[in-house]
Order: structure tokens, then sequence, then C-alpha cells
């Protein structure tokens, strides 16, 4: 018996358009960028529309409200969890996107959460803000009554 | 009626009718490899007036190892847009193993024409660490030894062997270099004597600078058409009149590292030998290697070998075999050759060898 231990270190590029999306978080901004020919709006964009192969060149500044297309409540203890549990994670579909995102929902009890939900961001404070999705320290109920089922069921 | 090249008994006439590159570069810091490809997409399927609409299969080649991440292929497929659904493949292997794929697929009759595309980076880690984990895992792996070193064993044993000498390395570095200063896609070209180059210290001895290939970021694709569809998209087409490839052992040890028997196999089951061979586009990344490839292929002495400076000029993993069919193509849409021999490799020394001989009409 031998241990033949491997480790690589690599660098990450993390690429034009989703730099522009992790600048944005410096900001205080959600960064996504349009496809020029079906106009679908990719938060964040790897740079290409994975439907037409285009260059989602357009920049979009998406609001601070969404919607809660899906969900989960994590039980389970891991390595490396930094959250109490249990907690939600979920699914938010920012308003004016075509694509969703994960992210923490806090401010609501757990046997209130629900697909339809309507969220806002509640950020960092901007001197904590960095080129990070961890500026937004999680998202809260709007207030606003549930989305329709038909607003994001192309989204789950 | 189009004319097309004698094919052996039941093969159907395939051929290379657009090729695309990127601009190899050290490093490529600002796109990530979907922003590097989409370009290079666009350039060959621009280039013959197609889209994606237009083939009925896709076939990459990449390794996620390069990458660091799994999966990479998959994202990659964002570079083309596949909706609605297509048929796709990937092999963990250089752009001229994805060729092969298509190639058989086309044989089958059922699709006209096939996009072929490849990505790798040489910048994101350690590149000889980063090949030194595909060496098997036993004896040579958690030795940790890169590429360099060796290749540098192999051009030793060609000393040792009296088949080469430094001074031979220096010419096919000097002449790969000097052929490279006409390549606008070049990384490393110049016009230095091989007694220039002889002056350079040893990076690993036998080898000096000038006998390693540059580090290369870069992506290429081919577009692969079938009998009249290939006329249709190309005036010329460079068809496949044979493409083979062959493997040898993992152990470095067991193998004779001054000559490529996998490589003379496989050019003679692709007939290089048949007619004359006008260019050869061989896939050497160590300047040595490329006596050990003209040999096994029995090239004679009046091949233009390697007219593009070859992987010497530029050497993008995964991609740097695919641009040696491509660029072998391009001498046939030109009329600078009439039959042409691209050859690409994959693992340390040689291991397994791929070779392709093209033909226009």
């Amino acid at each position: 018996m031998m241990d033949a231990a491997t480790r690589l270190d690599y660098v990450f590029t993390a690429g034009v358009a989703m730099s522009k999306n992790l600048h944005g978080y410096e900001q205080g901004k959600f960064i996504g960028q349009r496809c020029p020919k079906c106009k679908k709006v990719y938060i964040p964009s790897r740079g290409s529309c994975p439907t037409d192969g285009l260059p989602t060149d357009e920049i979009v500044e998406l609001p601070n409200t969404g919607t809660v297309t899906t969900y989960c409540v994590v039980n389970v203890p891991f390595a490396g969890q930094s959250i109490e549990i249990p907690y939600i994670c979920g699914q938010i579909l920012l308003d004016g996107a075509n694509l969703s995102f994960m992210g923490l929902l806090q401010e609501i009890p757990i046997d209130e959460v629900r697909m339809g939900l309507r969220v806002e961001a509640v950020w960092v404070p901007p001197e904590e803000w960095g080129p990070t999705l961890a500026s937004v320290k999680y998202f809260r109920p709007s207030g606003e009554p549930d989305a329709d089922y038909e607003t994001y069921k192309e989204y789950l | 009626m189009s004319q097309f090249p004698a094919l052996t008994s039941g093969h159907r006439p395939v051929g290379v009718v657009s090729f695309a590159q990127y601009d190899n570069v050290r490093r490529e810091e600002a796109r990530n490899e979907v922003e590097m490809l989409m370009p290079v997409v666009a350039e060959v399927f621009g280039n013959i007036g197609i889209t994606k609409d237009d083939v009925g299969f896709i076939c990459s080649g990449s390794t996620d190892y390069l990458i660091g991440g799994p999966f990479s292929f998959v994202a990659a497929l964002d570079a083309v847009g596949v909706w609605p659904p297509r048929a796709e493949s990937h092999v963990e292997a250089d752009g001229a193993w994805a060729l092969y794929e298509a190639w058989v697929l086309l044989q089958e009759g059922e699709i006209d024409a096939a996009l072929v595309y490849c990505f790798g980076r040489s910048s994101m880690g350690d590149l000889g660490q980063i090949l030194s984990v595909q060496l098997d895992p036993y004896y040579l792996a958690p030795l940790w030894p890169d590429p360099t070193s060796l290749a540098a064993l192999q051009a030793q044993a060609m000393i040792d062997k009296g088949t080469a000498s430094e001074a031979d390395f220096a010419a096919v570095a000097s002449r790969s270099r000097r052929s490279a200063l006409s390549n606008p896609k070049a990384q490393v070209a110049y016009d230095r004597s091989p007694e220039e180059l002889l002056k350079e210290d040893y990076e690993v001895a036998p080898l000096r600078r000038h006998a390693l290939p540059p580090l290369t970021d870069g992506c290429a694709a081919v577009v692969l058409a079938a009998g009249e569809r290939a006329y249709e998209l190309c005036e010329r087409p460079a068809f496949i009149t044979g493409i083979d490839h062959r493997i040898e052992t993992h152990s470095l040890g067991a193998r004779d590292l001054t000559a490529s028997p996998s490589t003379k196999l496989a050019g003679e089951k692709a007939g290089v030998g048949a007619k004359k061979v006008d260019v050869a586009e061989l896939h050497a990344p160590y300047a040595h290697q490329e006596l050990i490839l003209a040999e096994a292929l029995g090239l004679a002495d009046d091949v233009a070998v390697n007219p593009s400076g070859g992987a010497l000029a530029a050497n993008p993993m995964m991609s740097a075999g695919l641009i040696r069919i491509g660029e072998s193509a391009r001498a046939i849409w030109s009329g600078q050759a009439d039959r042409a021999v691209a050859h690409a490799t994959s693992g340390p020394c040689l291991q397994q060898n791929l070779v392709c001989v093209l033909e226009g009409v």
C-alpha cells in the first residue's frame, strides 16, 4: 500500500461577461446580459446564449426583486456549512431575468416559504460589497402578493 | 458528376471544407472557454456560409484536467447553442480524435456535414504537473515527471542510438520557426540559424529552449462534409482518403522511444505511402519528435514538413492535432498541395498517434 496524494491548483478565468456580473456586486447591482436573438436575459451570463450560441453583449441591470420558483429546506449538516440549520435555499428569478439562481431565504418562518413567493434582496453594508454574490446577504419576503404560477413555470 | 479521390472500398468521400483557429496566445486572461470558442465557431461556419442548423452532428475534444472543473465540454456547447437539441458527442482527447468520430458517423450516411471543435488552455495551472497525472498511476505519476523531462529521455535515447544529434533538433526548430513567420496564427516565429540556437542553455538536457513547444491557450474548429455536399460548400474539398489511430503501452520503459511503431502502423493503414506526399503537418511538440515521425511515416526528402511551423509555432492543448488537419486542408484548398498527411499525437513521448491523409481532386 502506498499513498500518492494528488493536488492540482488552477487559476480560474471568469470571462468577460461573468466579470461584468461580478463587478456589478461591487456596486450593489445585479448585472445580466441579453441575447440579441431570443432576447432572453441571463444572470450570470457566461458570454453566450446557450440556445442561440450568440454573444450576449447587451448589458441589463436587473432590479432587487424577484420570485421564488422553487426551494429546499436544508436540515442536514455538512462539512464547511456556514449557516445554522435549518435554513431555506431558494431559486430566485429576478424580475426581467430568464435564468434563476440560488439564494438564501431569511426573515420568513420555514413553514411559510412557498413557490411564487415574492422576495427582495438584502445587501451587506456597502463597505463590504465585493465581486461576489456574497455581497447579497440574503433574500426576504417583499410583502407583495404571490406571483402567478404562469409567470415562472418555465423556470423550475 | 463531381470527381472524388479513390477510396478504400465502401468508404464515403468526406472532406474538410472549413477550418478556423483562435489567435494562439500564451495566456488568455479575459475570455473564458465559451468566449474563446464563439468567434471560432462563427468563423468556421461563416467561411462557408452555413449555420449550426446545417450540420447533423457536433463533436468536441477537450479535457477537464486542463480547466480543473468537471463536464467543461458541456458548458462549452454554449458556444454553439444546442437548441433545438442536437446530436452531439465529446472525446477526452485532441480535436483530431473528435474529427475521427465525426468521420465515422459520416460514413454511416445519415448526415452530410459535421462540426468538430476543440479547446484547451495551458495557462490555468502548472501544465507539467497536469500532464503528469495522465501517466500510469502506480510507477510514474507518483514521481510527477513533466512532459519535457520525459521528452528529454526520448531525445537522449536517440543520441545514444546514433539516430540524431542536438544539431538535428536545432535544424528542425530553426526551419519550423522560420516557416512560422508566414503563419499569422503562430505564437513563436523567428529567423535564427541552427548554430545560433545551439548556443542556448539546456532546459532539460539534451533539450534546449528551441526544442520545446510554447505554452499556448487556444481552440480550433473544422467542418466536415460528405459527397456532393462537400463540393457545395468548398471549391476543392480536402477529402480524407485514409485515417487511422493507434496507441502504444503506457509503460514508457517497455517502449523503444526512438521509434514510433503506432505512427508507422497508422500511416500504413491510412495509406500514406500509396502516392506522393506534398505536405506533412506533424504534431511534434518537441523538435526531435518530428524526426521520429518523419521516419515512421516514411516521408521522402522533398515533402514540405510543417509549413505552418507545427506545434513548435503554437501548441494549444487538445487543438494542436486538429490544427494539423486544418493546415493540411488549407494547403489543398489553395492548390499548394494535392496530397497532404496530417498527424496528431497524445500522451507522453508520442504514445498515441493519429494519421489522416487528405487529397484534393
